[in-house]
């Protein structure tokens, strides 16, 4: 036992507490369980064929020599299949008054591909070597037609089109405004124009995508490695024509989603469909570069920003249009994703008038949708990046510029020009915070005398308020934006007969600690020991339906509906104790772990003993309470909830080979009151690490014949041990009025937080160079060549920088010029 | 392509002795075989170190090694970890430390850790870190691995005075 949990009496003041997880046992010892990790007897294996061209028609596909592999059971084709599908993939956007190009989606192509790694065939076969064996005998032949990659060039006329039928390869256009921001343009005394290239990366969870689909009877179970079980049956239902209540969809342990596992995809449709037509257990497991071909990818916009204002840096105007590559389909989320940023855009500033406007393309490429922050990193990244950029051209200090633009403490709930209200905040607050915890004044002298010496260090802000806990319905479902879909969350809390506890949640963890700080949410509720409830989830079988994990939702939507249902037990345990002890419920109260009459503590009950009357009364009961002791709630938000926080980060460059090490981190976050600090800092810890990924040596790289060239983690380089630092986090805690925890999310702020504090952090230490902005990922070469080129050299490469315009922003040259990731060889 | 092998291989102690093929993976060997399932597979160019256990003593990523390759030699694995029923040092300091979240990467992380701290009982931050360069993680950033490696190292030394 850790002190803190040494120090609790059971029941009372659970939350708050860094206690230690309830999920770690069984993962610490080898005992988890995985989707992989799932043998069924029976169990066949699968392989799938995957397209090597980027764009093509199918002119034939000859599967009799993988047929005739002697472990081989049976090779489809998507033709073969086309019967089991009465739907293709979902996709669920449909803002009102605009459409949205959507091509028919099937597991398996039919007729032509669109993207590499499209799958074509599927061999089934009992041996896992063997059907990956059988698969390269396959024969496919392709008539290649010209790929089209960038999506700039894309738009243009006279391009390939990714979809002829479409005549265009615009898959839609979207806008938002609030004041005139023309006219605020026109009269401000500044105004700064950047185009911010946001590239294209993967959320690359350690744990590759897994299903298994188990026929019995009438019905199948999915074992998936998903975020989102019910949304998953509910689609799957669908597409196979299926009953819902035929289909059971469950999450398992699941090693890291990042949003790449918010999504229903082709192979759990065709386990699904194998199994129903084989009656046998059929199984998948992507490979790492499947992972990279075709689990979806993230962020792909190309955002051109105008900031206008006046002399003293206040900020009047906002203007961006944003170029979104989504690839060649629409999976679940994929055409919104851009879009869920614009409820910040503007940041935390108060700025009047802002217009948005919104476009996306098609390209031969994998689609892109939901990874970690999904629109939200996109979106701070340039507000956070324009805000230096301004205040570089004004000559004020950055954290100056945001002083004076912070919306103030006083104006919460604020509503911006967009009509969004932001729930709480208190910008001012946690950036002074950050700045006496990171010591700027110090900092400065160290970084001056350092330049002396040929030591380039330099210091990036990163102040910034996200917008999660999705989500009201009302807001982001039919009848707001237009997703076909609601976003409430459900909760079971059921005290048994001898006083343990079972929790069911409709979220679906995959890493977070839901076990352990929903159970700390229910013990201070019911007077029992977290150790005593139970918290279960990811099974469409076992608890009411719900949403899934993703979104920074799981606390702020999930936890408050735990949060209330435990409450409806313990109002229902009160009278069952007052009737025992003969008093009044509303003189019941739960105190030190007990159900005690106000004022005389030796009048108490313990929740075993009123569960255990509940169960089995030992007297009579008033009529007007039922027997059991069980409540489920549903609860459907208000409004979003809207965390922030300063962070500031120190790199040093290396300014002769352009290799930047991040040597300190400082942050300051604020999602409401800690429910269990520790889980809060894991996640910025993780987060901010996802964010130094993306600014420095992740992207996903397409040649311009739409082949992948990043396709294994030797050429997309996650940041490893190595590459960073210790984080000093600390937090504010300010509550939002939204729900009664006065919670906000913390899945995905550290990765929203951390890419602008890396660029600004680069812009500043090489500032007496002469370089005034670089797009990400900030690569060696990349910095190099920026250097270079401030220095009056051409730095001769791909990469040449221009004011605020990267000509290599699909990472020509970056990935091709060896791996990108500062250690040499990645991190074999 | 299938040519059949017997290999005799102790695993976590016991003597395992199974015919395979000689293109099997010791990863394979151990999850599909022996029903081993803690260590993982999370790449295919061993680049992530979620498969990592120990061959004769030392940290191997096991998609790496042909279960042939293994023959007659001693293997641990993260179930054969803890001893007479209490949790080895790191598997206590990844619990303390919040060194998990998805626990994906952490039977190899663990195994990478115990690795190191056997060649370098007091090991510094950045030995820490460069020791743990060939195991990814996606949910943690590091911060708490590194604490917890640290933290057992701490531990072992205090046992060792204590002895
Ligand atoms: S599975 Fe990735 S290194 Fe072995
Ligand atoms: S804990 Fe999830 S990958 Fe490390």
């Amino acid at each position: 036992m850790s002190s803190a949990e040494e120090s609790r009496t059971p029941g009372t003041g659970w939350v708050g507490q860094a206690i230690r997880r309830k999920e770690d046992p069984p993962l610490i010892t080898g005992q988890g369980n995985y989707v992989d990790d799932i043998t069924l007897p029976g169990m066949l294996h699968t392989a799938i064929v995957r397209s090597p061209e980027a764009h093509a028609t199918i002119a034939s596909i000859d599967v009799t020599a993988a047929r005739d592999h002697p472990s081989v059971v049976e090779v489809f084709t998507g033709d073969d299949l086309a019967r089991e599908f009465e739907q293709g993939l979902a996709m669920v956007w449909s803002p009102p008054g605009v459409e949205i190009k959507t091509p028919l989606n099937l597991p398996l192509a039919r007729g032509e591909v669109k993207h590499v790694g499209q799958a074509v065939a599927v061999v089934v076969g009992t041996d896992r070597y063997a059907t990956v064996d059988a698969a390269e005998d396959v024969i496919v032949e392709y008539d290649p037609k010209p790929a089209v990659v960038d999506p700039e060039k894309a738009l243009e006329d006279g391009s390939p089109l990714v979809w002829e039928d479409f005549g265009t390869n615009r898959t839609h256009q979207w806008g938002v405004a609030g004041g005139d921001a023309e006219a605020a343009l026109r009269e401000a005394e500044v105004t700064v124009e950047r185009r911010i290239v946001n590239h294209r990366t993967a959320g690359a969870p350690i744990e590759p995508r897994s299903s298994i689909a188990d026929p019995h009877g009438d019905g199948l179970t999915l074992y998936s490695s998903t975020q989102i079980p019910h949304i998953a049956r509910f689609v799957l239902a669908g597409m196979l024509g299926m009953a819902e209540d035929r289909i059971r969809v469950v999450a398992p342990d699941v090693g890291g989603g990042f949003g790449s596992k918010l999504q229903v995809y082709g192979e759990e449709a065709l386990m699904l469909a194998l199994a129903r037509r084989l009656g046998r257990p059929v199984k998948w497991t992507e490979t790492r570069s499947e992972h990279m071909t075709t689990t979806h990818h993230g962020r792909d916009q190309i955002n051109y920003v105008t900031l206008g204002a006046d002399r003293e840096g206040k900020v009047t105007a906002l203007k961006a249009r944003h170029v979104c590559d989504l690839g060649a389909y629409q999976l679940l989320l994929t055409p919104f994703i851009p879009e869920l940023g614009f409820p910040v855009m503007g940041g935390c500033y108060e700025i009047p008038n802002i217009q948005l406007e919104f476009e996306g393309v098609f390209t031969n490429k994998f689609a892109t949708d939901a990874v970690r922050g999904a629109g939200r990193p996109e979106a701070t990244h340039w507000i956070e990046v324009m805000i230096d950029q301004l205040a570089a051209e004004l000559d004020l200090d950055p954290a100056e510029i945001r002083r004076r633009n912070f919306i103030p403490k006083e104006s919460f709930p604020y509503e911006t020009p967009l009509g969004i209200v932001y729930d709480s905040g208190d910008y001012h607050g946690s950036l002074e915070k950050l700045l006496e915890n990171f010591d700027m004044d110090g900092f400065r002298r160290e970084q001056a005398e350092g330049r002396e010496r040929g030591v380039y260090r330099g210091v990036g802000l990163s102040t910034y308020v996200e917008v999660c806990g999705l989500a009201p319905s009302r807001a982001v479902g039919p009848q707001g934006v237009g997703l076909q879909s609601a976003f409430w969350e459900s909760a079971v809390v059921r005290v048994h007969p001898r006083g343990s506890a079972t929790v069911y949640t409709g979220a679906s963890p995959h890493g977070q600690g839901h076990d352990t700080g929903f159970a700390q949410i229910a013990a201070d509720r019911l007077g029992i020991d977290p150790a005593n409830i139970e918290v279960l989830h990811g099974d469409t079988d076992q608890g009411p339906m719900g949403w899934g994990t993703y979104g920074s939702r799981s606390l702020a939507v999930g936890g408050e509906a735990v949060g209330r249902a435990a409450v409806k037990v313990q109002e229902k345990a009160k009278r069952i104790c007052a009737a025992l002890l003969e008093a009044a419920p509303e003189d019941i109260e739960l105190s030190d772990g007990k159900f005690q009459v106000r004022g005389s503590p030796d009048k108490a009950m313990t929740m075993a003993e009123i569960a255990g009357a509940a169960h089995i009364p030992p007297q009579e009961l008033p009529t007007d309470i039922e027997p059991g002791l069980e409540e489920t709630d549903f609860y459907d938000p208000e409004n979003f909830v809207f965390p922030f926080g300063a962070h500031a980060c120190v790199v040093e460059v290396d300014v002769e080979t352009g290799k930047v090490e991040i040597v300190r981190w400082v942050a300051v976050d604020d999602c409401g009151p800690a429910i269990n600090p520790m889980l809060i800092d894991g996640q910025i810890h993780g987060g901010v690490t996802h964010g130094i990924g993306q600014a420095l040596y992740e992207q996903i790289v397409y040649d311009d014949e739409g082949q992948l060239v990043t396709g294994s983690f030797v050429d997309y380089a996650l940041p490893t041990a190595a590459e960073v630092p210790m984080f000093e986090t600390d937090r504010t805690e300010t509550p939002s009025p939204v729900n009664r925890l006065g919670v906000k999310g913390v899945g995905e702020a550290g990765t929203i937080a951390a890419s602008p504090a890396v660029v600004n952090a680069v812009t500043d230490a090489l500032k007496p160079l002469g370089v005034t902005y670089m797009n990400m990922p900030l690569t060696p070469m990349r910095v190099w060549q920026a250097i270079e080129e401030a220095r009056g050299r051409d730095g001769g490469g791909p990469a040449r920088t221009e004011q605020g315009r990267s000509l290599d922003e699909h990472g020509r040259g970056a990935a091709g010029s060896g791996p990108t990731s500062p250690g040499e060889g990645g991190a074999a | 392509m299938s040519v059949r092998v017997s290999v005799s291989i102790t695993v976590n102690g016991e003597i395992k002795e199974r015919e395979v093929e000689s293109r099997l993976l010791l990863i394979h060997f151990l999850r599909d075989e022996l029903g081993l399932t803690g260590a993982h597979v999370g790449c295919d160019t061993t680049n992530c170190g979620a498969c990592t256990c120990h061959l004769d003593g030392e940290a191997v990523k096991t998609c790496t090694v042909l279960a042939v390759q293994a023959d007659g030699s001693d293997i641990v694995t993260i179930e054969g970890l803890a001893q007479n029923g209490s949790l080895h040092p790191l598997q206590e300091a990844f619990w303390e430390h919040h060194g998990l979240q998805c626990g994906y990467c952490t039977p190899g992380m663990i195994m990478a850790g115990a690795d190191l701290l056997k060649r370098n009982p007091d090991p510094s931050e950045d030995d820490v870190r460069e020791a743990l360069e060939g195991s990814l993680c996606r949910c943690t950033g590091y911060h708490n691995i590194v604490k917890a490696v640290q933290a057992a190292a701490q531990a072992g030394q205090s046992r060792e005075v204590a002895a």
